[in-house]
């Protein structure tokens, strides 16, 4: 893919960083997706508690989509596709390790005896 | 000369049979295997930081009766710092650009702006600390401050050594200017600039976004 596009001549003047305008909107957009959850979050505008945390993870869900690819510039033809393939590949570890920890955690604490959990819930310093 | 001319078109034959692997000269194009390895590199990194998140995620309320996130998070400075890593990253965004265009003298202003803002990033969180930790919410008070001490520490020590990367650019670049090798010790600094800030956008939603409503 990319080996045969490649200058020989500039080895260096490659992939990796955007144009102007791919950081612009990358500022832009990062700054009113990080302001909406703040805003969210400091202004209590929700009374729903539990929607306010669906919308704060989908902003960051979001703004972390835009910084991969405005500022990282991550797409399918960086290195063959390797970046990309790379950068899936960590994302679906991460997701595994931090839901998966949550979820066992949370089970676990789920079925400690009442009066195993009791002692350390009011832990008395 | 004529099995000479036969073996010399059976080649020429033979080049244009389809190839599947590169025979191009590797060696053109040093660039490319730092790259994608400073990339892995940097996932593995991430990886590090899934398993402190995970940590956080785990004891994020137990409080042993100490202070909770509501009690001792200050979002305003919160919000402030994510301001300053959020244009220190555009920042080094420019300096790329003028890398690309060969100006040295913009490359290491906008360099010495991000070094600048990363230097108050780290600033305020060291005041964050120092408020935390005289308010006797220090790491060992409870599971959830030493999670957050290890997972936004760990944050802050990158930060920090991102700092002093770009120092040593500074002056590497005053020094040799923009060489290929300067450039692509710059290039690699960029994505770890860059990942900083998107680890960071986990640490404001995950620790402090979220922990202000448990």
């Amino acid at each position: 893919m990319s080996g045969e596009t490649r200058d020989m001549d500039a080895p260096l003047a490659i992939e990796g960083h955007g144009s102007k305008k791919s950081y612009l909107v990358g500022f832009a957009l990062s700054a009113v997706l990080t302001a909406i959850p703040f805003w969210l979050v400091m202004g209590n505008v929700l009374s729903n508690q539990g929607l306010t945390s669906a919308l704060v993870i989908l902003f960051a869900v979001l703004q972390i989509l835009v910084h991969t690819f405005c500022f990282l510039h991550v797409n399918t033809e960086t290195e063959g596709g390797w970046t990309m393939l790379a950068y899936i590949f960590t994302a679906v570890i991460l997701l595994i390790t931090i839901a998966g920890s949550l979820w066992i955690m949370y089970h676990l604490n789920s079925n400690m005896m009442p009066g195993m959990i009791a002692p350390q819930m009011s832990g008395a310093p | 000369m004529a099995t000479k001319a036969k073996t010399r078109a059976k080649a020429a034959q033979a080049s244009e049979a389809p190839l599947f692997y590169e025979t191009g000269d590797h060696a053109a194009h040093p660039a490319s295997p730092t790259l994608l390895g400073f990339w892995i590199y940097l996932m593995s990194d991430a990886l590090l930081f899934a398993s402190i998140f995970a940590t956080f995620g785990v004891l994020g309320t137990s409080y042993a009766g100490g202070p909770t996130a509501r009690e001792i998070f200050d979002l305003p400075l919160v919000a402030l710092n994510t301001a300053i890593l959020l244009v220190s990253s555009i920042t080094y965004g420019f300096a790329m650009l003028a890398m690309e265009r060969g100006a040295i003298r913009t490359v290491q202003a906008w360099l010495a702006l991000t070094a600048l803002l990363g230097m108050s990033f780290v600033g305020v969180e060291l005041y964050e600390f120092g408020h935390l930790i005289a308010e006797g919410a220090t790491p060992q008070r409870s599971g959830f401050l030493s999670a957050f001490f290890t997972l936004v520490g760990t944050h802050g020590a990158h930060v920090s050594f991102g700092i002093i990367w770009i120092g040593v650019m500074l002056v590497q670049v005053q020094k040799r200017g923009l060489i290929a090798e300067n450039r692509r010790r710059l290039l690699c600094l960029s994505m770890f600039w860059h990942f900083l800030d998107v680890v960071w956008i986990g640490v404001f939603t995950y620790v402090y976004l979220l922990g202000m409503m448990r």
